[in-house]
């Protein structure tokens, strides 16, 4: 279970008082019946699903409820930062390489499983 | 390729089994294929197998960057259904079903498919009337799937409890008599050996890193681990990876990865006839031969590509399945592991051209993949061999995020398949 910093407590608690609301930083269109279909399907269905650093909500249901956003390595599972809603991207560079070695995993030390 | 038989065993019983031979060849890379498959799992190696088979195209690599079958094909709980909602999905998961029948002996392999039934168990009204709409959607198709009372369930599966008192009664389940599961490993080992025999590289240990382009925009070959390879025709079938795959020829794909986990008990003798999944409580379970119970569990919130998943999650499961069936609670635990699956918004599969010449994608098959593998590899083979969709995968489209005819069954089931 992941410990994550709500920006607003101001406290790490765990992810059973959270619930992962996808990425951040995706504006929806003003114009949004104006838009072309590709536009559409850009803005609602493509996602970079980045192996690596990802930029996503997060809401603190069980805690002050609250939306903010997270900077987070999908790799390793580990938060590089968390800040409240409505600030811009934090700029993290040089960003963290994700490397494969960063998690130990079962597989990795003990070969497949199942 | 040595045919297995009864009288192969006796053989090589008779001497000290000293002429197995490999089950396939391991190559080094030529400098170009007439087709690259990235990915070596069930549906990868299958496409290879078919293409060879039945398209007569042999010159082809299948690259896989750590060992084949060690994906989501070696990690999955193995349990195979075609009772879909929706046309497209029927026709797509019953071909499936209908060449796990008769898998075993057309790759002389034995995949241990064993159609024991899968029983999806209805614990409100809400759960009947959309089983009830999915078995008639299901006849219209020529879908085998048949609605059972509780004391039809418990007749089947003898150790449900259809108390009224139970945690979570059981109000009726939909069985397919037809479904049930395989060795997962063997699937990817009899495509594999099939594919090798007709002159398939099988290429382990190599990760695809680029994708290379001619002027025109159309494909070239691939960056590996082991330098670059040619080909003019290359199709993805990297899973949890798509994405990190598509990225290199410029495409965003509509799908999200998440880890997804699974776990086996100690072996008992058997106890458990078929595959029971109860979508509302969420939890899967059935024996394997070797005796373990095999539980599926949940998909974390969070995209990862960290193959672990939270502990949560799988307590979560175990809670269910300690209240579905209250004679497991002191059976212990022996491994748990995850995969990363990739879902499309719409939790149906993509399995086309992409707008890259030459660059064909099989994936987003999420939580549910593994049911599908010889129909998805045989449609797909066609798919690179003709340049065109077979029938049955047209309608698996990327475009259809685009037009929004999407094949909905997120909506139909609200669930992990
Ligand atoms: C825990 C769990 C339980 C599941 N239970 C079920 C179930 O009960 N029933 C069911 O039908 N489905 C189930 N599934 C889903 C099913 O496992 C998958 O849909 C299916 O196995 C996918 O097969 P595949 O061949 O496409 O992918 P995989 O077997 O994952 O193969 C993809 C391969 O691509 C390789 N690859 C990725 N990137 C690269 C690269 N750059 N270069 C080279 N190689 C690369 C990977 O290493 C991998 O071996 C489950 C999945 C999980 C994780
Ligand atoms: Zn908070």
């Amino acid at each position: 279970m992941l410990l994550i910093h709500c920006p607003y407590c101001e406290e790490e608690r765990p992810e059973l008082e959270f619930r992962g609301a996808g990425d951040a930083h995706i504006l929806r269109p003003t114009n949004i019946a104006d838009i072309s279909d590709e536009e559409f399907e850009a803005f609602f269905f493509l996602r970079d699903n980045v192996k690596g650093l990802v930029y996503e909500r997060w809401r603190h249901i069980h805690g002050c409820g609250r939306f903010f956003n997270a900077a987070r390595d999908t790799v390793s599972d580990k938060f590089v930062t968390t800040y409240k809603a409505g600030l811009p991207r934090p700029d993290l560079s040089p960003a963290p390489k994700a490397t494969e070695t960063t998690v130990e995993t079962y597989e990795a030390t003990e070969g497949v499983a199942g | 390729m040595r045919k297995y038989s009864v009288f192969a065993v006796a053989r090589e019983a008779l001497r000290g089994h000293t002429g197995w031979e490999p089950q396939w060849a391991s190559p080094e890379p030529r400098k170009e294929y007439d087709v690259i498959i990235i990915g070596a799992g069930g549906h990868g190696l299958g496409t290879a197998y078919y293409l060879a088979k039945e398209h007569g195209i042999t010159n082809i690599a299948v690259l896989e960057k750590g060992w084949l079958g060690g994906g989501n094909t070696g990690r999955n709980t193995t349990i195979i259904r075609s009772n879909y909602l929706y046309d497209e999905s029927a026709a797509l998961y019953n071909h499936a079903l209908k060449l796990w029948d008769g898998l075993s002996q057309e790759l002389n392999y034995n995949v241990m498919f064993s159609p024991r039934g899968v029983m999806m168990l209805a614990h409100n009204i809400h759960d009947m009337q959309g089983f009830k709409r999915t078995i008639h959607a299901n006849r219209l198709n020529g879908v085998d799937n048949e609605w059972l009372t509780p004391e039809q369930a418990k007749e089947y599966c003898p150790p449900l409890d259809i108390s009224r008192s139970a945690r979570y009664p059981i109000v009726g389940a939909a069985l397919q008599r037809k479904g049930g599961t395989a060795r997962h490993d063997a699937v990817a080992w009899g495509y594999a050996r099939g594919a090798s025999d007709r002159g398939v590289h099988i290429i382990q240990n190599c990760e695809v890193t680029g994708i290379r382009r001619n002027p025109d925009g159309s494909v070239a070959g691939v960056e590996t681990t082991r330098g670059p390879i040619n080909a003019k025709k290359v199709g993805v079938v990297a899973a949890g990876h798509t994405s990190v795959v598509m990225q290199m020829a410029d495409i965003r794909m509509p799908l999200l990865s998440f880890p997804l986990q699974a776990m086996v008990s100690e072996p008992v003798k058997p106890i458990f006839p078929c595959v029971v999944m109860s979508n509302t409580v969420h939890a899967y379970i059935s024996q394997s031969d070797k005796g373990e119970l095999v539980i599926g569990a949940g998909t974390d919130q969070y995209q990862s590509y960290s193959q672990t998943g939270g502990l949560h999650i799988i307590t979560h499961t175990l809670d269910a399945i300690c209240e579905l069936f209250p004679m497991f609670t002191r059976m212990k635990m022996m491994r748990s592991w995850g995969g990363i699956v990739d879902v499309t918004p719409d939790r149906s599969p993509i399995l086309a051209k992409t707008p890259v010449k030459g660059l064909y994608v099989n994936c987003g098959w999420g939580t549910g993949g593994f049911k599908a593998t010889p129909g998805s590899a045989h449609v797909f083979a066609h798919t690179i061999a003709r340049d065109e969709p077979h029938p049955i995968n047209a309608p698996f489209t990327m475009e259809r995020f685009r037009t929004g005819r999407l094949i909905d069954e997120a909506a139909a089931a609200a669930v992990a398949h």
